[in-house]
Order: C-alpha cells, then sequence, then structure tokens
C-alpha cells in the first residue's frame, strides 16, 4: 500500500516522475497549496518566479522549443490563468509541447462567481490541444500522465490541467499510472501510406523543378539529417517557412532561404515556378503562401504531414501523405534517384544574383540599420553557434533573412501567432533548458516593452541572456504597413520609449546604446565578454522597411521589391 | 454545396459535446442538424449530423473532428446506403371541425397521435427528414402550435461490424481524403 499523498505533492510526484527539472510560474490563492507543498517536502525541481504568467506560458514555451522537452507553466485561478492564455495560444499555433497547471475555486464555489474565479476550461478550449477539470483528486494522476504524453506526442502542443483548491489538499494513496487509455488519439501509427510515398518519389523523379519547403514538423521530428540526405541525392533546393528555419543549413549550396510576405525574393520566385513540390512538415499558411489559389501555380505538390487536418486545408494538393516527417523521408530516400537539374539550379542562381544586387547590404549607406546588426550578429557568434529568440515585427524579419541559422532549435520564434512580447520571456526558459547555450534577444522597442517586466526574472535566475533591441521609434511592421497601404498617416505608431540601458541598469544589468554602424561589432563583443547578461538598444534608423513584400491579397509572385538606391534618393 | 451526413463516435465526458460545437464555430462549419445519444458501447455516445459545403469543407470537418481527444472515430455516411430517421412531435390546432381530417392525415403518414384535448393534438411522427418535411407542411394548413424535432440519426444497412467501419473511416483521413 502506498502513502497517503496531497493534490498539491501529487503534481509534484508526478513531474518528476515525467522528468521535469523546472517549472515557470506565479503562486497565488488557489494554487498556494501545491506551492505549500514544493517547499515543505524539498521536491527537487526548480521553480522560476516568473513576473507576469503570459511572462511563464512564454518560459515554458522557450524552454520547450530550445529542448524538445515539455515545458511546464504554473499560474493561479482567474487572472492569472487568463494572463497564461497568450502564451498557451502561441505554442498552440506552433506546435509546441506545453503542460499548464492552473489553480480553480474550490468545487464549492465553481460556477458561484467565486473570487478570482474564471472558466478556464471553457477560456482555453480553442487555444490547447486539449485541457481537463480537474475536481476530484482521484482523477488527477491519469489527467497529469495523459497531459503530458498528449502534450509531448503526435502534432505537439498545449495541455491545460485546471485543479479546484480543494483537490490540491485533499489526500489519496497515490501510484502514478504507466499508461494512458485515450480511445480517440493514436499518434504512434504515424508510418506513411507506402503508395503514396512511391507516388511522391515517382513524382520527384520525374520533375524538371523540384523543390522542397521544410518547416516545423521537420525540426520536431528530428529529421534533418534525412532532409539534407534528400536534398543532396537528388539535388533539389530547399526552401523553408519561418519556423522551419534551422531545419536544413541556411549556409548549404542547395538552401534557397525562406519563403513568403518577407522571405528572399528569389525563393518566393523558386517557390512560384517549381513544377513538383515536397512540401514536408510546413503548414502552408497564408503567411507562406500569399493568396491560397494563386500559391506554386504549376506544381504538383506532394504535402507530408503529421496531422491530416492539414491535407488540403488551404492548398490544393496533388499527393497527400500523412505520417511522421523522419518515417516519411527514410522510406522516400531509397527510391529517389540520384539527379542534377542543372538548368533549375542555373535559374534559381540567376534570381538569387539579383536578389543580391538589390539588397540593402550591397547599397552603400552610413546608416545604423537592423540587417547590418543581424550579419554582424552572425559572424559575432561563431557564425550561427547561438540561440536566437526573436520578438515578432521588422526585427524578426531582418533576423531570419541576415542571421544565417545552421541548426535545428536556433532560432525561437512566434511564427503562427505572432506574440509581441514574446522574445524576453521565451528566452529565459531556452537558457534554462540549455544553461550552456549562448541565448540572444533580438527584439524592436515596441515588443521588449511588452513583457521588459521579465527582466527581473534574468536577473533573479543569474541568466547570461544578451539582449538587443532594435529601436526605431516606432512599431514598425505596423508603421511599413501605414506607410505602404495607408498613405503614411502614422496612427498610433511613433513610440514614447524609456531609457533602456538606464531600466536594465535598474535591475542590474549592464548594458550601451549603440549608434553607429563601425560600433556594432565590437558592442557584440563586448556584450559576450560580458559575465550575465547584457543589453544592447541600437538606434537604427527609423524609416526602414523590410523587403520583399507580398501584400495582403497578393501573390507570391506579385511582390513589392526594394527600390535600388538611386531611387532611393 | 451538397449535404453530408456523418457519424462520430466520442468517450461520454463531461464538456465533450461544447469541444465539438466550439470546433463547429472556430473553424466556421455549417451544421444544419445534430443528434447525440448513446451508442451500443457503454462510455461511447454517438452523434450523427448534417453538414453543408464542398470536398474540402468535408475532409475539414473530419479531420478536424477526429483531432479532438476524445472523439474516437468519424464517418462521411453519404455515399453508402443508410437508413435515416427523425423524430416529431407536431402540436396542432385541431377543433371538431378538422379533427377527423388531420387524423386522416395522420394515417396516411403512419404517424400516431399521442394527446388530445379539445383545441389541438400532438402528433409523433417517425420517418426520413423529407417525409417529416412534408407532413409538417400538410400539417401546417390547420396550425402548427408548437413542434419539436430531433434532427437526423442515421445507420450503415448491413452486417458490417463498426469497429471496421471505423477503422476505415480513420484510414480515410490518413490519405488525406
Amino acid at each position: 500500500m502506498s502513502e497517503k499523498k496531497t493534490g498539491g505533492q501529487i503534481i509534484w510526484e508526478s513531474l518528476m516522475r515525467e522528468g521535469v527539472k523546472v517549472v515557470f510560474g506565479i503562486p497565488g490563492g488557489a494554487n498556494m497549496p501545491a506551492y505549500d507543498d514544493l517547499m515543505k517536502h524539498e521536491y527537487p525541481i526548480h521553480h522560476v518566479l516568473a513576473t507576469h504568467e503570459q511572462g511563464a506560458s512564454h518560459m515554458a514555451d522557450g524552454y520547450a522549443r530550445a529542448t524538445g522537452k515539455v515545458g511546464v507553466c504554473i499560474a493561479t485561478s482567474g487572472p492569472g490563468a487568463t494572463n497564461l492564455m497568450t502564451g498557451l495560444a502561441t505554442a498552440n499555433m506552433d506546435s509546441v509541447p506545453i503542460v499548464a497547471f492552473t489553480g480553480q475555486v474550490p468545487t464549492s464555489l465553481l460556477g458561484r462567481d467565486g473570487f478570482q474565479e474564471a472558466d478556464i476550461q471553457g477560456v482555453s478550449l480553442a487555444i490547447t490541444k486539449h485541457n481537463y477539470l480537474i475536481t476530484d483528486i482521484h482523477d488527477l494522476p491519469g489527467a497529469i500522465k495523459e497531459a503530458f504524453f498528449i502534450a509531448g506526442t503526435g502534432r505537439p502542443g498545449p495541455v491545460l490541467i485546471d485543479i479546484c483548491k480543494d483537490v490540491l489538499q485533499d489526500s489519496m494513496e497515490f501510484e502514478y499510472p504507466e499508461t494512458v487509455d485515450l480511445p480517440g488519439y493514436h499518434p504512434n501509427q504515424n508510418a506513411p501510406d507506402p503508395a503514396s510515398v512511391a507516388r511522391a518519389a515517382r513524382l520527384l523523379n520525374e520533375a524538371e523543378r523540384p523543390l522542397i519547403v521544410a518547416g516545423n514538423g521537420v525540426i520536431i521530428a528530428e529529421a534533418e539529417k534525412e532532409l539534407r540526405q534528400l536534398a543532396e541525392k537528388a539535388n533539389i533546393p530547399v526552401a523553408t517557412s519561418l519556423l522551419g528555419i534551422g531545419s536544413f543549413p541556411a549556409t548549404h549550396p542547395l538552401s534557397i532561404s525562406w519563403g513568403g510576405m518577407h522571405g528572399e525574393a528569389y525563393c518566393n520566385y523558386a517557390l512560384q515556378e517549381c513544377d513538383v513540390m515536397f512540401a514536408i512538415g510546413a503548414r502552408l499558411d497564408d503567411r507562406l503562401t500569399g493568396v491560397f489559389d494563386t500559391f506554386a501555380p504549376k506544381a504538383k505538390i506532394i504535402h507530408v504531414d503529421l496531422d491530416p487536418s492539414e491535407m488540403g486545408k488551404n492548398i490544393t494538393i496533388n499527393t497527400p501523405i500523412v505520417g511522421d516527417a523522419r518515417l516519411t523521408l527514410q522510406n522516400l530516400l531509397p527510391q529517389v534517384d540520384s539527379n542534377e537539374h542543372p538548368t533549375w539550379l542555373a535559374q534559381i542562381d540567376e534570381w538569387k544574383q539579383e536578389t543580391g544586387d538589390r539588397d540593402i547590404l550591397a547599397q552603400e549607406t552610413d546608416d545604423l540599420i537592423a540587417p547590418y546588426i543581424m550579419q554582424q550578429l552572425w559572424h559575432a557568434t561563431d557564425q550561427g553557434n547561438a540561440t536566437v529568440v526573436s520578438d515578432v515585427g521588422q526585427h524578426q524579419m531582418w533576423e531570419a533573412q541576415y542571421y544565417r541559422h545552421t541548426k535545428p532549435r536556433s532560432l525561437l520564434t512566434s511564427g503562427g501567432l505572432g506574440t509581441m512580447g514574446y522574445g524576453l520571456p521565451a528566452a529565459i526558459g531556452a537558457q534554462m533548458g540549455e544553461p550552456e547555450e549562448p541565448v540572444w534577444v533580438v527584439a524592436g522597442d515596441g515588443g521588449f516593452q511588452m513583457t521588459m517586466a521579465e527582466l527581473s526574472t534574468v536577473a533573479q535566475e543569474k541568466l547570461p541572456i544578451k539582449i538587443m533591441i532594435i529601436n526605431n521609434g516606432f512599431l514598425g511592421m505596423v508603421r511599413q504597413w501605414q506607410d505602404v497601404f495607408y498613405n503614411q498617416r502614422y496612427a498610433a505608431t511613433p513610440l514614447f520609449n524609456p531609457d533602456f540601458v538606464k531600466l536594465a541598469a535598474a535591475y542590474g544589468i549592464p548594458g550601451r546604446v549603440v549608434t553607429r554602424k563601425e560600433d556594432v561589432y565590437e558592442a557584440i563583443k563586448e556584450a559576450q565578454a560580458t559575465d550575465g547578461a547584457y543589453l544592447l538598444e541600437f538606434q537604427v534608423e527609423e524609416f526602414t522597411n523590410v523587403y520583399p513584400m507580398v501584400g495582403p491579397g497578393r501573390s507570391n509572385a506579385d511582390m513589392i521589391r526594394r527600390p535600388f538606391a538611386e531611387s532611393e534618393e | 454545396m451538397k449535404k453530408h451526413t456523418m457519424i462520430a463516435w466520442m468517450e461520454d465526458k463531461p464538456g465533450v459535446l461544447n469541444r465539438v460545437a466550439s470546433l463547429f464555430r472556430r473553424r466556421n462549419f455549417n451544421i444544419e442538424s445534430l443528434a447525440v445519444g448513446h451508442s451500443e458501447k457503454a462510455g461511447i455516445s454517438r452523434m450523427t449530423f448534417v453538414a453543408e459545403g464542398n470536398a474540402r469543407d468535408m475532409s475539414q470537418i473530419q479531420t478536424q473532428l477526429y483531432k479532438l481527444i476524445n472523439v474516437t472515430a468519424v464517418q462521411d455516411v453519404t455515399a453508402v446506403p443508410t437508413v435515416d430517421r427523425e423524430l416529431a412531435l407536431i402540436k396542432v390546432k385541431a377543433s371538431n371541425g378538422s379533427r377527423a381530417e388531420v387524423m386522416q392525415l395522420v394515417d396516411i403518414y403512419r404517424a400516431s397521435i399521442i394527446d388530445v384535448d379539445m383545441e389541438t393534438v400532438i402528433i409523433q411522427a417517425v420517418g426520413s427528414e423529407s417525409r417529416v418535411d412534408s407532413l409538417v407542411e400538410l400539417l401546417s394548413h390547420f396550425g402548427i402550435v408548437e413542434m419539436v424535432r430531433t434532427g437526423k440519426v442515421a445507420m450503415v444497412r448491413g452486417s458490417h461490424d463498426r469497429a471496421a467501419k471505423q477503422k476505415t473511416a480513420v484510414a480515410a483521413y490518413k490519405n488525406g481524403q
């Protein structure tokens, strides 16, 4: 007979059995019994106190993306739980495994509008992979076991467990279940259909202008080696989605960078001109495709995804393959012939050359601009040997364009939901998960201010995170749209900013302002040479825009390109 | 745009109907009718629903529904032989002058009168949707006071076992069809 444990103890004991070493959260009225148990019983789990629950959820997300393990966050009922929601929605869109625990009012108060009561199961329904409301302690161990299984398998995602306060205080004889019984969830049946794989191989073998589009699914399935084998065997150029960055080395000769709204122009030309597209682990969302029915008009599209609901969701496809990315590639590889595609690759080179000629870094300017900073960051981090956590906006696009990622999980960014404020807290999670890895935050002045309160978490945990603020004094991406589509009426986009360096100093974090191009590299080196955290504020040219730009309702072929230098004068 | 009849099997747990309804709403699926009840298996509920849309919509409805952890299987039975029935209770004005005529219609439709008072009768009708529609249309001339319809329930004809059918249904998504 096993010993009686409280609901609070059961949480920590279960987390230990799931191998959890670190959790991110904030205590409050409804989850206090669990926090009390953590201290009382000295469980060997490190609790990181976030400043705001949104921060805690992004930390769990950053931890999960950096390590591939399930991230865990904790909040109290009501406002604590609603504050978590942005982070869960972010994780849900980008298939990030998280288990979130929220406190709930005692069962006797459920549905009576008790103090700090919010229907979190209802609120989180549409932004989680699954969720639970626990009103009986006997359901708790099974729910935790299921939550970790559901979050981490198949297409990963966040799972929330809402637990009534009296359940945390109740006790039972605890045994952690060894198996789950989920009759409607079979994530391990993920071998692709052999006939579909054979058909894909035939299409690729017959293609004259084949193209691979690799997404986040390749990273989740750890299929980057197989992806590279496929590309090299048949000489197929590889584009990625924004979240697929890192699945294929950007420095590889077959890499054609990433495509879509602000992807490289030559990549977009290739997307539109290919005759067979092999899209793997990418959900072909509107930022990548432009207007759906204009996407890759000449291509027979093979779409590999673990999630059958992605088949034909946005784009009409020729060959659907439902399966794990790595298994599919392993089955496909022997059936794909070696190939050269010299004409196609030469055509892409020509586009690449033209794109390079129009690049902002090919234009002579003394202005301090973000693309230059990203390029210097790449050099300063031994050519991509760091984890970069970007926020959302113009700087995010420039980071993705100019920092050439060579390994999976080296770019963490909110792609699907586009959550401003993601960067700093996600970097905290990433650094907690990978203590030895150099972690850089690249944020805009707008997004940084949304969650900058987490500087206290950086200081409290003594994390050596290097923070880079690309300060252009605007909500830059919105300002860019106002430039292009709203007659330069800058409605509510100019920002009143604090002195970021003084702000960092208030937390004991050193920093400096950079205004000149010639100081960039040396400033980055200084940040690297500093033990602990460091903040760099780059005051960049205010009106630089991100190009190319596929406007709303446009095709990828219809990009707005960067004007040539002479026409910019 | 075509109407499709689908059957979904799901765990009988609190909140599952909410999950399904929320999914229909947020994915913008057009659901015409929906009926849920117990299935032959303890702990598993069975839902029949009618949805309208093109092939892409139908594939999305099935695959998105199947993604819900508590949904165990989904099958589009539009193209297979099925028996489908709907039950309606219709309260119709029937005074001395018209009661005989109402009863005659009830007979023709093999419906039944299950309650009578001086002013109205309650008719119970069971049949295919179109048959119930046609009775309702005729009865509307007498004045329908109140009506409730269950929505269609459907079952595939023949002796195939359900487990095999569910397997086929799941395999259909795996091929992305």
